[in-house]
């Protein structure tokens, strides 16, 4: 008999393949979009969505919500599942993914998708938007905690060293930070790209406490959350090494799916695998 | 002699007295405090300041999660940095994002002086209103500032306030009304129209005075509000005063002088000049010789006006 957490990793390990399920159904009905590095994000999204924050579906502006800042906004579509799947927005919405007239924008536009709280999508913008809301959170005596998950190749924008100094100095321990770390960019290898690495001890460096994890571990993650909400006086970043791509075999660790949806015949074979995944 | 007073200065102390009647105003500022004026609030409201640093993008960013948290954040920094260092933050997570950010920028123009043309700012007026649903503000002296301030933070939504560095003339009185959208003549007159902002809008009225000398009466509008302009105003001003002239401490491309042809040429075409920096960056020197150098003064508006009352003329 599993115990009671054995039986809650498994029932979010189960939810973030439906995630995973759900992005390959969108892309390939899109015909565009980014299923790579939002297959890296899809456990560390669904322990966030289903364990971890404080939120309303029925009241996306309540004001003690948690809020999350997609920074790598080109990952919406796992965000986008998520929201449906909890009830933001009726599950059908999406497949109207990328088209003309939708809410669900090819990145995230708060003034369109109810439970997106700021647009992103230029690189490097949102851990100060998540800074902003941290001390607002403070100022107001409010209680309720920031979430950014940032991509790797993202923290190569000067701006999020600008924003990881300003958290450390407000001592924002409201906010965690979150590197999906899958060590892929457009063109190559983030340490080959230019040379990201050591990211955890950068961190340090500014002030942040710092934990790595595995981020496909549902375990790690929820603990890496659990050790931050008792972190005070400095911000926390989770390095969550991952694997672009996670859970289609032939997508993981392919830098050619950053950008590229897959055919309908491809979202297929995506799809039996992840389904025989469920087994 | 007319009272001088610094728009930064009434930005300062309205700030303070904002903060003192609305528990959601904040201010940010860019290590630039001192200059900008937005120390007063500091030093009055510590926990509702916060000093970011000289990081102009983070400035920026920071005041859109204030924003998106309910608060009514006032980032200020100088307008080289505001609108140039930080457009796509501004782009991307305020404008785009329809968040209630205030950018208060300062040190516009050719009159920041002695630092020079990296520092003087002449193209944000065009950045800025091209961006949707963005406000733009060139208040013309410190009463306007003071009335733009408070307008500004009570309209919901992205704005840009424009201010600059030195003690300009005092042109309205406690009494003047501002309004967001609304042109307000100063003047009238029947030979052509002086469509202002900023510091060219006291030049304008000094010019008005010398054309009159010469029987030249003109109409003087203060277009404080580039975005939303007043296109009635304007289009009054074309149809009544058959010519108008702008006048601009900014870029002659993309700023009000823009503004004002996109309306005039798509309602009533009329011979039109523009005063402005003739797309060129500044330089050091005084701000008064720059003034005169780059022909932002009251005798550039006359020539200005001349020149289009006898294009006028010729049909």
């Amino acid at each position: 008999m599993a115990s009671a957490d054995e039986q809650v990793v498994k029932a979010l390990a189960k939810q973030a393949r439906v995630l995973r399920r759900r992005v390959i159904e969108m892309l390939g009905e899109a015909g565009s979009g980014h299923p790579g590095g939002s297959l890296s994000a899809a456990d560390i999204i669904t322990v966030l969505y289903w364990h971890e924050m404080k939120i309303d579906p029925k009241r996306p502006d309540w004001p003690e919500r948690d809020r999350f800042v997609l920074s790598k906004g080109h990952a919406a579509p796992i965000l986008y599942a998520a929201l449906a799947e909890k009830g933001y927005f009726p599950l059908e919405d999406l497949m109207t993914l990328r088209k003309l007239g939708s809410h669900l924008q090819g990145h995230p536009d708060s003034n369109k998708t109810p439970g997106v709280e700021v647009p992103t999508g230029s690189l490097g913008q949102g851990l100060s938007i998540a800074n902003g809301m941290a001390l607002a959170a403070k100022m107001d005596g409010r209680s309720y905690r920031v979430y950014a998950l940032l991509g790797d190749g993202e923290i190569e924008e000067g701006m999020i060293w600008e924003a990881a100094m300003t958290a450390a100095h407000y001592k924002l321990d409201n906010l965690v930070a979150i590197i999906d770390n899958n060590n892929l960019q457009i063109d190559g290898d983030v340490r080959e790209v230019i040379g990201v690495n050591h990211i955890a001890d950068r961190f340090r460096s500014f002030g942040w406490y710092a934990v790595e994890i595995d981020g496909h571990d549902i375990g790690q993650i929820i603990a890496a959350l659990r050790l931050a909400r008792g972190i005070k006086e400095k911000p926390t970043v989770i390095v969550a090494h991952t694997v672009k791509g996670k859970g289609v075999s032939f997508m993981e660790n392919q830098v050619g799916w950053h950008g590229t949806a897959p055919s309908k015949e491809q979202a297929e074979a995506a799809l039996l695998e992840l389904a025989a995944g469920e087994e | 002699m007319a009272v001088k007073k610094a728009t930064r200065d009434a930005y300062g102390e309205t700030l303070v007295e904002l903060g003192q009647v609305n528990p959601d105003i904040v201010v940010l500022d860019a290590d630039l405090s001192a200059s900008t004026k937005t120390a007063n609030f500091a030093k009055a409201f510590p926990q509702r300041f916060v000093q970011i640093g000289i990081a102009e993008q983070d400035l920026i960013g920071t005041a859109a999660g204030l924003a998106a948290a309910g608060k009514i954040p006032f980032a200020s920094t100088f307008a080289v940095f505001a609108a140039g260092r930080a457009y796509d933050q501004i782009r991307n997570s305020v404008a785009y994002g329809k968040l209630n950010v205030k950018i208060a920028a300062t040190h516009a123009g050719v009159t920041v002086g002695e630092d020079g043309g990296s520092h003087q700012m002449l193209e944000d007026i065009a950045l800025m209103r091209a961006l949707p649903g963005m406000t733009v503000i060139v208040p013309a002296d410190a009463v306007e500032t003071k009335l733009a301030v408070k307008a500004a933070a009570e309209h919901k939504g992205p704005v840009y306030l424009r201010m600059g560095r030195g003690a300009w003339p005092v042109i309205f009185d406690e009494d003047h009304k501002f309004e967001i959208g609304k042109a307000v003549q100063l003047r009238d007159g029947d030979a052509a129209t002086v469509i202002a902002c900023g510091i060219m809008v006291g030049e304008a009225l000094k010019a008005a005075e010398m054309l009159e000398a010469e029987g030249v009466k003109v109409r003087v509008l203060d277009m404080a509000t580039i975005k939303p302009i007043d296109a009635e105003a304007v289009v009054k001003a074309a149809r009544e005063t058959g010519a108008i002239v702008t006048a601009e401490e900014h870029n002659i491309i993309g700023g009000l002088g823009g503004a004002v042809a996109e309306i005039v040429v798509e309602n009533c075409p009329v011979p039109m000049e523009r005063v402005g920096v003739k797309d060129v960056f500044g330089q050091s020197g005084k701000p008064d010789e720059l003034q005169k150098f780059y022909g932002l003064t009251a005798e550039g508006i006359v020539g200005a006006v001349k020149r289009v009352v006898e294009r006028k003329a010729k049909g």
